[in-house]
């Protein structure tokens, strides 16, 4: 369905997209999840073919999007970070004026346009100037901009942003029914909205792909550690030597505690390995309190945030997400 | 193509400046022609459109000032170029939207000749013929400010670049008139142009080798020629600078000449023009 080749995008010196290669299959909903400015919105804007990318390739159903524009566009739904309306027209008006440059058959165009009115929940405000219509219904008239004629591949940059929370749950179902029939890429940087519709995540970080997988495999993935945190009401040094008496700890940091008298240690293992009771009775042997003990697990949130982590460019990265702030020279 | 068309011209109707347009064209119009016919009983309807040809320098830029620039602002331009239409396609929309609320105008002017049969005999022939030629002349502004509008996101820059264009075509017959007719004076225009295209040429490709290349190059067929073929460059300048003077067409077809090399060459202006603004948004989504 679509397959991208070594993409890369560079504006100047900064280097915006940066090999990137994935394919993504008929039926599936894949999530770009990355902070902002990690390159999400430019390779969108490069596979609807809006940008040219500076080397590699877009292929949307076998159609190369620089070679064969016309065709490969033909199968794509784009809403971009920034829904492209007109403020001057009423959301019907833009909706045959879309329908218009998307070439669909002018008898099934009023008939689509309500159904996807209904489907968007913008039926009411059919008639009303987009200049005065909401943040929310903007975007919700975008996506029904995206999902005219029912393309193949439907790409949608952020759409949940400026909805309401009854609103989410409303787009986010109908994203998981096109699912079932189209291809859909959406980008997110906020996790829980990607992990609830999508069949594949893939984590871009500095326009790098950093991981690509299920919701459910991508714990794995990471040669991951488990955090046990403790709270002791002891001595520093009875603590430290129960703690090295535990040759599974993989390392470990002590500090006081805000509880009076008692240290907090956080201890770094293996996945597999659950310390908790060996480390509840070498306490109970030493007359050291055990006040807290808790087992993480590495959630997804903590991959994204490992993977993503390096921050030092990112502040000066942010304005470069969005393809069309380009630089007027290159 | 046919939904772009269709919503720009929508978009010029249901606002202002389409009505400022077709509106400022008419008064101006209609003041002349009461001045020169109604009240100066002067048969040539040519005068008037001759008198108006300035108000096209004001007009134009109104009109298409927006047209691709506000696509580019509002960000309405991904829409477009995510679509499955071309860019010449997108362009000539627009174009053809310009070109329609320009006949509006003229249409109505077509009326003025008929009014002044009703006083005396009038050339019919020469009147359409030179409406005609203001039409076409019109239209070729139009293409230079959809031009210039695809080049920057700011219709007021894109407003005031068309306007200092067309203001510089309409009087470049004077600015040619500079110029000395010998050949020497060519010459170091000439010299002097080369090197400001190899400075170019420099700029934008950071080439060191191939501009001074290319210079060397230039400057050296230029004082070649001006040594063997002096004669070739007497007048020159003018002759180069006459290419851009839009404006001096237009008087074979207030002559009442229908002159067909004028056709052509306004047609040149159109197609050029069209041209560089498709090269103009694809060379954005490169860069």
């Amino acid at each position: 369905m679509i397959e991208v080749e070594h993409l890369t995008k560079r504006y100047g010196n900064h280097l915006a997209v940066d090999d990137l290669s994935f394919t993504v299959g008929e039926g599936q909903i894949y999530g770009f999840l990355g902070p902002n400015g990690a390159g999400k919105s430019t390779t969108m804007n490069i596979m609807t073919g809006y940008i040219a990318p500076t080397s590699g390739e877009v292929r949307i159903s076998g159609h190369n999007i620089l070679d064969e524009p016309e065709a490969a566009r033909k199968s794509i739904g784009y809403l971009p970070e920034i829904p492209p309306l007109y403020p001057d027209m009423t959301v019907k008006e833009y909706l045959v004026f879309a329908a218009g440059l998307k070439k669909i058959p002018r008898r099934d165009t009023q008939s689509m346009i309500a159904e996807l009115m209904e489907t968007t929940g913008i039926t009411d405000m059919q008639n009303r100037l987009i200049r005065n219509l909401s943040k929310g219904y903007r975007q919700r008239t975008g996506l029904a901009q995206a999902l005219l004629g029912y393309p193949p591949v439907i790409i949608l940059d952020e759409p949940m942003v400026g909805l309401d929370p009854r609103q989410i749950i409303e787009i986010r179902d109908l994203i998981r029914g096109l699912g079932r029939k189209h291809t859909v890429i959406l980008s997110s940087h906020i996790l829980s909205e990607i992990s609830a519709v999508c069949d594949h995540i893939m984590i871009i970080s500095h326009g790098k792909l950093v991981a690509s997988d299920t919701p459910e495999n991508l714990p794995l993935l990471m040669a991951g550690t488990n955090t046990l945190q403790l709270t002791v009401r002891t001595k520093e040094q009875t603590l430290r030597s129960i703690l090295n008496g535990q040759d599974k700890i993989l390392s470990y940091t002590l500090e006081p505690s805000a509880e009076n008298g008692a240290w907090d240690a956080v201890i770094r293992t293996e996945t597999q390995t659950d310390l908790r009771e060996a480390l509840f009775f070498d306490c109970a042997k030493q007359n050291a309190a055990i006040l807290n003990m808790q087992l993480s697990k590495m959630s997804l949130e903590d991959i994204f945030l490992e993977l993503t982590g390096d921050e030092e460019t990112q502040t000066e990265e942010g304005g470069d997400d969005n393809g069309s702030n380009l630089p007027q020279r290159s | 193509m046919a939904a772009i068309y269709r919503r720009e011209v929508k978009s010029f109707l249901n606002s202002m400046t389409g009505y400022l347009f077709i509106a400022f064209i008419l008064v101006v119009t209609g003041i002349y022609f009461t001045a020169y016919h109604l009240r100066g009983g002067y048969p040539l309807f040519s005068y008037t459109l001759e008198a108006i040809v300035v108000i096209f320098l004001i007009a134009v830029p109104v009109l298409t000032m927006r047209i691709l620039a506000e696509e580019r602002r509002q960000k309405t331009d991904q829409l477009l170029l995510t679509s499955p239409v071309s860019i010449s396609g997108i362009v000539i929309g627009k174009y053809l939207a310009l070109v329609t609320v320009l006949l509006i105008p003229t249409l109505v002017m077509a009326v003025y000749p008929l009014v002044l049969t009703q006083f005396g005999s009038v050339s019919l022939p020469e009147s359409y013929t030179a409406l005609a030629g203001l039409f076409l002349l019109a239209c070729s502004f139009l293409a230079i400010g959809l031009y210039l509008s695809s080049t920057t996101e700011n219709q007021v820059i894109a407003a005031v670049l068309t306007f200092l264009v067309l203001f510089v075509c309409y009087i470049m017959n004077g600015i040619a008139n500079f110029f000395p007719e010998t050949a020497s004076a060519s010459f170091y225009a000439l010299a002097a142009a080369a090197a400001a295209a190899a400075f170019l040429l420099y700029y934008m490709t950071a080439h060191l080798m191939i501009a001074a290349a290319g210079f060397l190059l230039a400057e050296g067929a230029l004082t070649a020629l001006f040594f063997l073929r002096p004669s070739v460059y007497e007048g020159l300048i003018q002759k180069i600078l006459g290419i851009f003077a839009i404006t001096d067409r237009f008087s074979e077809f207030t002559n009442g000449i229908f002159d067909l090399s004028g056709v052509i060459y306004y047609l040149s202006i159109i197609v050029f023009c069209l041209f560089l603004t498709v090269q103009s948004i694809q060379k954005r989504r490169w860069s």
